[in-house]
């Protein structure tokens, strides 16, 4: 070889994987498609096209998670999510080129993005322990008996990211389920999948038991469908399915009566979240015990 | 204790390696460390040997009066901070008391005397916890005062006071540190803190971690000294928020100084509680928590179960498994993670403990303490149990702030409420009875700002703590801990 030869060092590619049960699957089913830049166009990487046998084992992942998650005491479910706040802190800058690559801004607009999403993410781990303080509370019955009620999370919560916002808004949607002591099945946004498959590997060395958060790519009328009817799914977050499908699945949770949360259309992913994304997974749970010798 | 048995217990010191103590150390005013404007310096002493453990600066009216200054002047940026930002210096500084627990456990112990197995199991994880609590609090303050609304403030949520002056006391310094700054600071107001002259050490360390976090200057200051240079910080007219912990006497002698002044003040004082034994109690895990009730801390807790009160036909069975359980016990060395029982924390207060016990017998009751060997330096004194004790005896009316218990009976439910509730302080309680109804109607009758049921002296950041009547007014912990800095 020429002393005098140079050459560009070939990248080494990133492979995306699904985030389920704590491990990093493909799909079951082998298929990927291609995600591509959004403003060039260019190929960015495979991500894997989850099929809806995919879902139903981030279900099962879920479930089995949920016991572990929502026993734990509030102040340490805050420990955890702030340890992933931590771990965000770090990678800001991955986050960051891959919200340039999702959304088509300018690095400094995503890098602002990404600052949002991680504050945003400090903001729910800040409200595990406090929730029920602001939403719960003793009721002055008519009769001698003490009663309290309290919040309780709902379960398995089958989150639509939004796809609009590959970061921030993802953060705005899941952050809230697993601070509220839920466990939560994600399908990232179609088009725009990469940020949410790699916080992913961000939960994985984060403190957070495995299944608390499963993470699916792919279409996501395939794939919300399913959840929707699952009978083991007990809400429906459906911020990322445009307009007829949300309706439509709308209807199918209703067999088992599962909590929706309807799309707001134009949502603001900056303005502050407020306290419904939190009491949307929250059930209340009311306890008599009689007072007297 | 000296135990003839094979089984005794080997010594299991803590390792004093960890803490690195200089031979002096100043107040802490605007982010540096500096000297008292007049020079003068006292000494902190280790209660179990009386060792001189290091020189402080002894703050002056013209020190508090820099401070004050110095907290006024960051208040303006500091309240101006997003809560989200505040927030976030607050959890620095919860990770790094996590990160140097073990550090300030010993410090801790040897500036105050109590047991290892306390600074390290109990107070330091809590006082993380508290920084962790408020830290989360700072951008939500809209959502913690209900009484707040958007044409009253006019924008983004509740407005912090200021500047608050907070006085601690020895008992638990780094815990009452904690109780104190990180709910002002969360709120957006700026501090000046006084420890008590005994234990000044963790609150300087405590300044270090807020260097270490990053927290800008005069947004936490420190004044080590004695009673004069609190009263100097209650009383500056540039204090808008008082907070205290300590005696009665002196929270009202407080009350006094702030009256007619637009000062806001909570006191969290002096308690006398009573533990109430029912016939049906769990016997061994009563035992346990009236142990846990007055014995904890060396009982320098004021809601210490420094009373108990127990249904007379189970008098005889308690009061032997609680002497078997007394007599267990392990007082000495707070450094040696076997001891049960550490040092008493001042000279001072070893005297009034002293005292008051021999006032207990000679009122007549009858004094009980297991055999044991007290170590010969340092201010000692063994756990200590009177019987035959009636409601006009000095020992079952005024807190005593040690290891000592004082035992009454009762007959029936209405007598224990009457006996329970028959003083001037009102802090807290305990119930020990298996029946649920029993403990909830107790509860609605005793007048304590704090009642435990099948336990006791258990702490949360979560949740609220204060008394009524000449316990204090205002609370500490929880979302109610919040109003005492907040202009709502």
């Amino acid at each position: 070889m020429s002393d005098k030869s140079e050459f560009t060092r070939l990248g080494v590619f990133k492979t995306y994987k699904l985030y389920v049960g704590g491990k990093f699957p493909r799909s079951e089913s082998g298929r990927v498609y291609e995600v591509t830049d959004s403003k060039s166009g260019a190929w960015l990487a495979n991500a894997p096209l989850s099929s809806r046998k995919d879902a139903r084992d981030a279900v099962v992942a879920a479930r089995k998670a949920v016991p572990g998650w929502s026993g734990a005491t509030a102040y340490n479910r805050g420990q955890v999510l702030y340890r992933v706040a931590e771990m965000l802190e770090g990678r800001r800058d991955q986050f960051t080129q891959e919200v340039v690559a999702a959304e088509g801004l300018s690095k400094s607009k995503a890098a602002a993005v990404v600052d949002s999403g991680v504050d945003r993410w400090v903001w729910y781990a800040g409200w595990t322990d406090k929730i029920a303080q602001v939403v719960g509370g003793a009721n002055p019955v008519a009769g001698p008996f003490f009663n309290l009620s309290t919040p309780e999370p709902t379960g398995v919560v089958a989150v639509l990211a939004p796809q609009d916002s590959s970061f921030l808004g993802l953060v705005s949607v899941l952050a809230p389920v697993i601070a509220t002591g839920n466990t939560a099945v994600l399908i990232a946004a179609e088009r725009a999948p990469l940020p949410a498959l790699c916080l992913g590997e961000v939960l994985a060395t984060s403190d957070v038991p495995a299944g608390v958060v499963n993470i699916l790519s792919g279409r996501t009328a395939e794939l919300a469908a399913p959840l929707a009817s699952h009978r083991d799914v007990n809400a429906l977050d459906l911020t990322g399915a445009p307009g007829e499908l949300a309706v439509d699945l709308e209807r199918a949770a209703a067999d088992n009566l599962k909590r929706v949360r309807r799309p707001h259309p134009g949502e603001s992913w900056t303005a502050d979240p407020g306290t419904s994304r939190l009491t949307a997974w929250l059930e209340t749970k009311t306890v008599w015990h009689p007072i007297g010798v | 204790m000296a135990e003839n048995s094979a089984f005794a217990y080997a010594p299991a010191p803590e390792s004093r390696a960890i803490l690195d103590l200089a031979p002096s150390y100043g107040l802490f005013i605007d982010g540096e460390f500096t000297e008292a404007a007049d020079g003068t310096v006292f000494k902190s002493v280790s209660p179990s040997s009386e060792e001189v453990l290091a020189e402080v600066a002894r703050a002056g009216e013209a020190d508090v009066d820099r401070a004050v200054r110095a907290a006024r002047k960051a208040f303006t940026s500091w309240s101006a901070l997003p809560g989200a930002e505040r927030g976030k210096y607050l959890f620095r500084i919860a990770r790094i008391l996590q990160e140097r627990a073990r550090e300030l456990a010993v410090l801790e112990s040897l500036d105050n005397g109590k047991p290892i197995r306390e600074t390290r199991d109990v107070d330091l994880p809590l006082v993380a916890a508290h920084f962790f609590y408020y830290a989360g609090w700072a951008d939500k303050l809209a959502y913690a005062v209900p009484g707040w609304s958007p044409k009253d403030g006019g924008g983004a949520g509740p407005r912090p006071l200021g500047v608050a002056g907070q006085v601690i006391p020895w008992n638990f310094p780094l815990l009452m540190l904690s109780w104190k700054i990180a709910p002002a600071l969360a709120a957006g107001n700026t501090v000046v803190l006084k420890p008590a002259e005994t234990t000044p050490l963790s609150a300087l360390f405590f300044a270090d971690v807020c260097r270490q976090a990053g927290l800008p200057r005069g947004v936490v200051n420190i004044l080590t000294g004695y009673g004069d240079a609190g009263a100097a910080l209650v009383a500056h007219p540039d204090v808008d928020k008082v907070a205290f912990t300590g005696s009665t006497e002196v929270g009202r002698a407080i009350a006094r100084t702030v009256a007619g002044t637009g000062k806001k003040v909570t006191l969290e004082l002096g308690g006398k509680a009573a533990n109430i034994v029912f016939d049906d109690a769990p016997i061994d895990q009563a035992v346990e928590g009236i142990v846990n009730g007055i014995f904890f801390n060396q009982g320098h807790v004021c809601c210490a179960g420094s009373r108990l009160l127990v249904q007379e036909s189970v008098q005889d069975e308690l009061l032997e498994a609680l002497k078997r359980r007394m007599a267990r016990l392990r007082v000495g060395d707070p450094l040696d993670k076997n001891t049960d029982i550490g040092a008493i924390n001042s000279a001072e207060q070893l005297a009034r403990i002293t005292a008051l016990a021999e006032a207990g017998e000679a009122e007549g009751a009858q004094r009980w303490a297991p055999p044991c060997e007290l170590p010969s330096a340092g201010y000692w004194f063994a756990p200590t149990l009177f019987t035959g004790v009636t409601q006009a005896h000095r020992i079952a009316r005024e807190e005593i702030f040690g290891p000592v218990l004082s035992v009454l009976t009762f007959r029936t439910p209405a007598e224990a409420v009457e006996k329970a509730n028959n003083t001037p302080y009102g802090l807290s309680a305990g119930i020990w009875t298996e029946k649920g109804s029993r403990i909830l109607s107790m509860a609605n009758k005793l007048r304590a700002g704090v009642v435990w049921a099948n336990t006791f002296n258990k702490f949360d950041p979560t949740s609220p703590f204060g008394g009524y009547k000449e316990s204090g007014y205002g609370r500490e912990g929880g979302r109610h801990g919040l109003e005492g800095y907040l202009d709502v």
